[in-house]
């Protein structure tokens, strides 16, 4: 129990997606102009993360793996189809998002109107395969590990680009020379909050 | 001839146009994986620019994005494999970066921007000049890195013994991640620099 609460914790401060390792950059410098959309968008990324790694996890486990496939026949003990895993993740991720977007549409539309715009941008964001790639390096033991894990990186991602956002809104109002104004400066911020975020690295 | 080398300098995917930042940023501590990233991000997007455009007509539009995936993503499985099988080591280096290249948005950004509507040949030579735009900006901050950093380039040492023993050290802080992030926007303050002062003059 307490290993599932620290692979939380270190997903979300240390390992955080952003400022260690990146993912999902270009849609964190896209849409982080307002702290409403920010939020926004980082939503969607938790919520589809929560529910597309746990997914791919057993996809992993029981079919893809070397010596997955034997609860159907002890033939395939040898059977190592894990070169398939990019192409199987990425549609798993596709077809998730699309789904999501249709029961959103029918029955949640509340949900809808916060979230529909950034769904479809989703399935080509690097956070979300990436995660899943994470997950199958790791090697974790259960369904509950990955499923926190999904939960954490979701939450990392969706505080750095609200953080971020906030900072750029004051941003407005700061001097910038000329040739940094825009992306420069989105970078360099970027930058310096990760140095933030390496404080976490002692815990 | 001049729209295709444009990705060099004015439109460069990353410094730009702010596409495929992320594996752009991750692999640059040291000069080598950097190079084959964006060697391979390079072989990916010709190839799938030129089947897309191949095939362009006969996609339906509402599932493009689909079939643009699965194009993509046949190529990097292509190409991880053959990392998997001839240099094991730096593979294992990049690790899930060579599967995100799936996700990087060059790719995508240039098979709907171009690739959908142009012939096969242009559409290769456009997807060759996007991965050498994207390696320029990798190869430059992955040199800074590993030069500063740990005092090598192609994990060959460069800064000589003699400056150690007088107390030269290396740059830790280059190796970590917020870094790279720096860098990067350097790259965009000089480059934003030289553009104004030339747009002056």
């Amino acid at each position: 129990m307490s290993d599932i609460f620290n692979i939380f914790v270190r997903s979300v401060f240390i390992d955080n997606m952003i400022f260690a390792y990146f993912l999902g950059m270009c849609s964190y410098l896209a849409v982080s102009k307002n702290v409403k959309t920010a939020f926004g968008l980082g939503l969607a990324v938790c919520f589809v993360l929560t529910v597309t790694v746990p997914v791919n996890y057993l996809i992993d486990k029981y079919l893809l793996r070397e010596g997955a496939l034997t609860w159907i026949s002890s033939n395939f003990a040898t059977t190592d189809l894990s070169f398939l895993s990019l192409i199987i993740f990425i549609a798993v991720i596709a077809g998730i998002v699309q789904l999501l977007e249709m029961v959103f549409e029918r029955y949640l539309p509340a949900l809808n109107m916060a979230l529909g715009i950034f769904l479809p941008l989703i399935a080509v964001n690097c956070a979300i395969l990436g995660g899943s790639l994470f997950m199958q390096e790791r090697n974790f033991p259960t369904v509950a590990h990955s499923l926190s894990y999904a939960l954490g990186s979701g939450i990392g991602w969706l505080l750095a680009i609200t953080a971020f956002a906030a900072i750029r809104e004051r941003l407005k109002y700061a001097k910038i020379p000329l040739a940094l104004q825009g992306n420069g400066i989105a970078y360099i911020i970027t930058g310096l909050l990760g140095m933030g975020f390496m404080a976490f690295l002692g815990m | 001839m001049k729209q295709y080398l444009g990705p060099l300098s004015k439109d460069n995917p990353i410094l730009v146009q702010t596409l495929g930042v992320c594996s752009a940023l991750a692999v640059t501590a040291q000069l080598k994986p950097a190079v084959i990233m964006a060697l391979s991000v390079t072989v990916v997007c010709a190839c799938s620019n030129f089947i897309i455009s191949l095939i362009r007509n006969t996609i339906p539009p509402r599932i493009r994005i689909i079939v643009q995936l699965l194009v993509v993503s046949f190529f990097v499985i292509l190409v991880d494999q053959v990392l998997q099988a001839t240099l094991y080591d730096i593979s294992k280096m990049l690790s899930v970066f060579v599967g995100l290249i799936i996700t990087n948005c060059i790719i995508m950004g240039r098979l709907e921007a171009f690739a959908l509507s142009h012939k096969p040949l242009p559409s290769l030579l456009d997807g060759v000049m996007n991965g050498i735009g994207y390696g320029l900006v990798l190869v430059v901050v992955a040199f800074f890195r590993e030069l500063l950093g740990s005092g090598t380039l192609w994990n060959h040492q460069v800064v000589p013994d003699s400056w150690y023993a007088a107390g030269y050290l290396n740059n830790g802080l280059m190796i970590l991640p917020p870094m790279a992030l720096i860098l990067v926007g350097v790259m965009i303050w000089a480059k934003g620099s030289l553009n104004h002062s030339t747009s002056r003059s």
